[in-house]
């Protein structure tokens, strides 16, 4: 109790800086629970996307990006036809641009994609679609931001489309993306084939059996279960490392705070670790001294942060052009893992000043103070 | 013979100072030259000497808080820079009291005494149990709850004694214990000093400039250019 005491004390001695540093520490938690969930939020509705109604996803083997991925159109048919498979759906993804929207994702898709069957259609027949190749559905946001509404035309890349249907998804992306029929969008995108096929099995089990006829049948495909896919797609690790990143650049400069905090903490108070020692603190006991303020500073700043991270997370979710692609749903091990790594921070911001007062001599700090 | 022996047992010797050296700034600033002192259990023992002779420096070897360049220092028949375990001396062999009480101003009285009971790992019961038997002794009972801006330098003073008592030492090393006290304060403070360790059995080894107050001790010690003149018993 008194040790704590010790610790509590010294930290409200200097209330200013102590609150600097649990604030240096709370942003830098905010920062990273935000870029990491807003990140992470995108790569799963991204990954939403493609496990619509589906396991397993057939693309292009060593492919950078899906959108470079091209399955020629032949194999979704033959796929549909092996008896282990319920339904295939071929893919197309493209990124295409409107006068003032220089990003929509374009779906190029069949009539029975799993996409169009399970969306909430607002206007429109589901019926009608890929009638006709200058026919588009508009997710809900794509039409708000392209001032569109049903039987309205949008000019679209290089061509204007006639707008047949209005839909609405969970999914931030397909609710701010265009659906073209697979046909029309690979005219539009020159290839013959899709992105992805989307493999829906009649039985989970036979998923290995599955990937090992695709690997067998199609050198050049591969397919991966969801999860697989989720793992070990390189783009998806590359935004999780950046998110990480930037998060613990974020949490470097916290804990740069905190090495200040506690060394000018260490600094002032020379004598008074020369006291303890007289009556007998051990090193140990006055390190954990020191780093025992600094996981208190790390602590209430990681939790400030978190509540900070997630009203921020909040409001982002609020922003209407933001609507869908903000996921602020918390997930307990990103939490955890944000508030251990403030914690580390700040233990690792006390190491000097911890090893500088367990060298001070008691005997010298008594004589010349 | 054998009762005579048992109601007089031998003195034993508990500080033992032998042909000590030590000076700072490599050697440039010699403080003690060839120091001999012995001190046995219960006594009372004052160093006098203008400032710099090197009392400080002498209480400071005892408590292990430095070293000498050359001779031994021994606290109950174990040499201080090779005790087994330094810590043990200061948590429970030796009590120190400063000049400057030297006490954490932030924090209460009653924290600032528990502190050498939590590097010592006492249990917070017989810690709690042992600060009111001596806050008791000291007259600080009904000021436990004080921060120690609160007290007055005689209260912060008997406060340090507590302090430096609460692992029960049977050593008390009190640098200038009274210097920082106006005169009337100062032998209260004294008075309680020797009182408390005659009550607890303690060896007292004080340095003062005070002669009035060092000449109540067993022993009065003279130092002067880094040796000690000892003028007789008190």
């Amino acid at each position: 109790m008194i040790f704590f005491r010790l610790i509590l004390t010294n930290l409200s001695r200097h209330r200013v800086r102590s609150f600097i540093s649990i604030a240096g520490i709370a942003f830098s938690v905010a920062a990273m629970l935000t870029v990491v969930t807003v990140l992470q939020g995108a790569i799963g509705m991204f990954s939403g996307i493609l496990s619509s109604d589906s396991e397993i996803i057939v693309f292009e083997r060593n492919v950078s990006d899906l959108f470079f991925s091209n399955v020629p159109g032949k194999v979704a048919e033959e796929i549909r036809a092996w008896p282990m498979v319920a339904h295939a759906d071929p893919v197309l993804f493209g990124i295409v641009s409107s006068a003032d929207h220089p990003i929509i994702t374009c779906f190029g898709v069949t009539s029975e994609d799993a996409r169009i069957r399970t969306a909430t259609w607002i206007a429109g027949n589901r019926g009608n679609f890929a009638l006709y190749d200058d026919d588009v559905v508009l997710g809900s946001r794509a039409a708000e931001f392209l001032n569109a509404t049903l039987d309205s035309h949008v000019p679209i890349g290089h061509g204007v489309f006639h707008v047949i249907g209005i839909l609405q998804t969970a999914n931030g992306f397909e609710d701010g993306g265009v659906f073209m029929p697979l046909s029309a969008a690979q005219s539009f995108f020159h290839k013959d084939g899709s992105s992805v096929i989307t493999i829906k099995l009649r039985r989970r089990e036979d998923a290995t059996a599955f990937k090992l006829q695709v690997k067998e049948k199609y050198a050049n495909l591969i397919g991966l279960e969801d999860a697989e896919f989720n793992r070990s797609y390189s783009q998806f690790r590359i935004l999780k490392a950046t998110a990480w990143a930037v998060g613990c650049c974020g949490l470097v400069l916290g804990g740069l705070g905190v090495a200040n905090t506690m060394i000018m903490s260490v600094f002032t108070r020379i004598r008074e670790i020369a006291i303890l020692r007289v009556n007998g603190f051990s090193n140990r006991q006055i390190a954990l001294m020191i780093f025992g303020e600094s996981a208190v500073v790390s602590l209430v700043g990681a939790v400030a942060g978190l509540l900070a991270g997630t009203a921020l997370l909040y409001s982002l979710k609020l922003v209407p052009a933001l609507d869908g692609y903000v996921d602020v749903s918390m997930r307990p091990p990103v939490m955890l893992i944000v508030i251990l790594l403030a914690l580390l921070t700040g233990v690792a911001g006390a190491l000097y000043p911890a090893i500088y007062a367990m060298r001070v001599r008691a005997v010298e700090a008594l004589r010349f103070e | 013979m054998m009762n005579a022996m048992q109601q007089s047992p031998q003195p034993r010797t508990v500080l033992r100072a032998e042909n000590v050296w030590k000076s700072y700034d490599g050697g440039s600033i010699a403080v003690l030259k060839g120091i001999h002192l012995e001190a046995e259990a219960g006594e009372t023992v004052a160093l006098c000497g203008p400032s710099g002779c090197g009392k400080s420096t002498l209480l400071h070897l005892f408590g292990g808080l430095d070293e000498p360049d050359r001779g031994r220092i021994s606290v109950n028949s174990i040499e201080v820079n090779k005790h087994r375990d330094l810590l043990r001396l200061l948590r429970h062999e030796v009590g120190f009291v400063f000049q400057l009480h030297n006490l954490i101003p932030d924090l209460t009285l009653e924290e600032n005494c528990l502190i050498p009971t939590v590097a010592a790992g006492t249990s917070r019961t017989i810690a709690r149990e042992r600060l009111r038997e001596l806050a008791e002794f000291t007259g600080l009972t009904g000021r436990l709850g004080h921060r120690i801006q609160k007290l007055s330098g005689g209260e912060r003073q008997r406060t340090a004694l507590c302090r430096a008592l609460m692992n029960r030492p049977k050593i008390l090393l009190a640098d200038e214990p009274t210097g920082s006290l106006d005169e009337k304060t100062s032998a209260t403070v004294f008075e309680l000093l020797l009182h408390m360790a005659a009550s607890e059995g303690v060896t007292l080894l004080m340095a003062t400039h005070d002669h009035g107050l060092a000449e109540r001790c067993d022993r009065l010690l003279e130092m002067r250019d880094g040796r000690i003149h000892e003028p007789g018993l008190a």
